[in-house]
């Protein structure tokens, strides 16, 4: 389970986390949605430790920073911009966790592996051989979310994993990550624009607004929450309580 | 207030440089550290050292050969002033291995391997490669600085040696094709008058300063600002303050080893 309490995060006079409490049980497929710029990325670098909150407390199955090692240990990451290691191939690029350190395998099996995972993101075995700089965006993307899945992890952070990708590629990707909540019992949290990822994917919603959770809640009360805020956002109206500059 | 500005102003700038000097040797520190202790990265060390090392070869071998020409002439010309044409060759040989050679192999290695290891590290930090490192468990300084520091600290002193080979070369080349110098006997003088401390000691200021560069490629590109703009600075810092710490580390080192 993590848990978030009143984490707060500000890059110089910039609040970006101003009180965020959040909570998200095993197994569960959290999906946290809310305007561009408002700190979401951020809020999954906090958990993660790269970020260094202000204040605040955030903890993993009741622990808190200390056994981050251990935590990372058994966790993958989507990055949003993809990250991918432009000095190594694909594969290894995937099969990272695969080729050193307490995972390690022989580099045939952890080859065979990488490949069975981009099979599974919609990618065929001849991009194994490639580096990233030779794929397109949405490509990138999918490399990236092999690389978080290779290893199996037991909580996954998805950070955008649809954006970039035909409707189809989407719906593949969002089916990918339903099974690895479901089947494998995963804890997620992705972070998504797209309404129809949420649909797919979410079991609670969260929506973070001006630095704190708006409104949080299983999605399938997310149609008629009757919060204004969620309201606008997931209709993606221009007129409500949310203003938009123009 | 007008009069205490100037004093404000050597404050600050004085605090600032105290402030660098401690990141860098809490950095420092910390990088050496992570050498001696597991996990090890075999196979990032190979390759550190084949850039570090082997690519390097072709610089500072043409470094070093026109240096030992140049110095033979050099030698010539000046001790023709008082009939000393005969120290050419020994002259060479102690000002190469002594000094040019770990000197001007260590600032063409700064300005080739802290540049490169700065930019690519400053590169990663900014496309969030370093972050995704940390979530792939793995620990940005033991994968990243610590094979290239051990590389750096290894291949320089050997890029050095054959520097100092290469040099001894050059100025045989010159002196015997365009100085009228016996070739048997340019070499038995080389050997006769060179120390193996002579040659030690450069070896030595070779480590350090290969030391210098991969700690300011290092140091430069993990705290690089951000976008290209921030890459492209950390780089020239990098090549910059590798120059400038080699040649003090180059004046301390000569003082420790050979002031009387
Ligand atoms: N390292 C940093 N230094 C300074 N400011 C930062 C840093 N990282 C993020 N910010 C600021 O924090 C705010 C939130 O950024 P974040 O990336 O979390 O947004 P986001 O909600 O993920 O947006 P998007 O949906 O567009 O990805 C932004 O205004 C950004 O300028
Ligand atoms: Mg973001």
């Amino acid at each position: 389970m993590i848990r978030l309490e009143n984490v707060h995060k500000a890059f110089g006079p910039k609040k970006v986390l101003q009180g965020v409490d959040l909570e998200v049980g095993k197994g569960r497929s959290m999906v946290i949605i809310g305007g561009s710029g408002t700190g979401k990325s951020v809020l999954l670098k906090c958990v993660l430790g790269l970020i260094r909150p202000d204040a605040g407390r955030i903890s993993v199955d009741g622990a808190e920073g200390a056994s981050r090692d251990a935590f990372l240990a058994r966790f993958g990451m989507l990055f949003q911009g993809g990250a991918l290691f432009d000095s190594m191939p694909v594969w290894q690029n995937v099969a990272f966790r695969l080729l050193r350190g307490s995972l390690k395998q022989p580099r045939a099996q952890a080859r065979e592996i990488a490949v069975e995972k981009l099979r599974r993101v919609g990618l065929s075995p001849d991009v194994a051989d490639l580096y990233p700089a030779e794929l397109s965006g949405g490509m990138q993307k999918r490399v990236g979310l092999a690389r978080a899945i290779a290893a199996d992890p037991e909580i996954i952070f998805f950070d955008e994993p649809t954006t970039g990708l035909d409707p189809i590629m989407a719906g593949v990707i969002n089916d990918l990550i339903r099974e690895i909540v479901v089947e494998m019992g995963a804890t997620a949290m992705t972070i998504t624009h797209d309404m129809s990822s949420v649909r797919a994917i979410a079991d609670e919603i969260a929506m973070l607004h001006a630095g704190k959770i708006q409104w949080t809640g299983p999605a399938a009360q997310m149609e008629d929450s009757g919060d204004p805020y969620l309201d606008q956002f997931i209709h993606g109206r221009a007129e409500g309580p949310i203003e938009s500059l123009r | 207030m007008a009069l205490l500005a100037p004093f404000t102003w050597i404050g600050q700038a004085t605090l600032g440089l105290l402030a660098a000097i401690g990141r860098l040797t809490l950095f420092a520190l910390s990088a050496v550290s992570h050498v001696f202790r597991p996990p090890f990265y075999p196979r990032e060390f190979l390759s550190a050292l084949m850039t570090i090392g082997w690519y390097s070869l072709p610089v500072v071998g043409l470094t070093a050969f026109f240096t030992g020409g140049a110095l033979a002439l050099q030698i010539y010309a000046g001790g023709a002033r008082f009939n000393a044409e005969a120290v050419v060759p020994s002259i060479v040989a102690i000002g190469m291995v002594r000094e040019l050679g770990p000197v001007l192999g260590g600032l063409m290695v700064a300005a080739r391997v802290a540049s490169s290891i700065a930019a690519e590290i400053g590169t990663m930090k900014v496309t969030e490669q370093i972050d995704a490192l940390t979530t792939l468990s793995t620990h940005p300084m033991k994968y990243l600085t610590a094979p290239r520091l051990l590389a750096a600290t290894l291949a320089v002193p050997l890029l050095v040696a054959v520097g100092d080979a290469i040099g001894i070369l050059g100025g045989y080349t010159i002196g015997v094709q365009r100085l009228g110098f016996n070739g048997a006997a340019y070499l038995q003088n080389t050997v006769d008058f060179l120390e193996p401390w002579d040659v030690g000691s450069g070896l030595v200021k070779g480590a350090a300063f290969g030391f210098i560069v991969a700690l300011m490629g290092c140091y430069h590109g993990m705290h690089s600002g951000r976008g290209a703009q921030g890459v492209g600075q950390a780089t020239k810092a990098a090549v910059v303050s590798a120059s400038v710490l080699i040649l003090a580390a180059n004046y301390l080192l000569t003082e420790a080893f050979f002031s009387a």
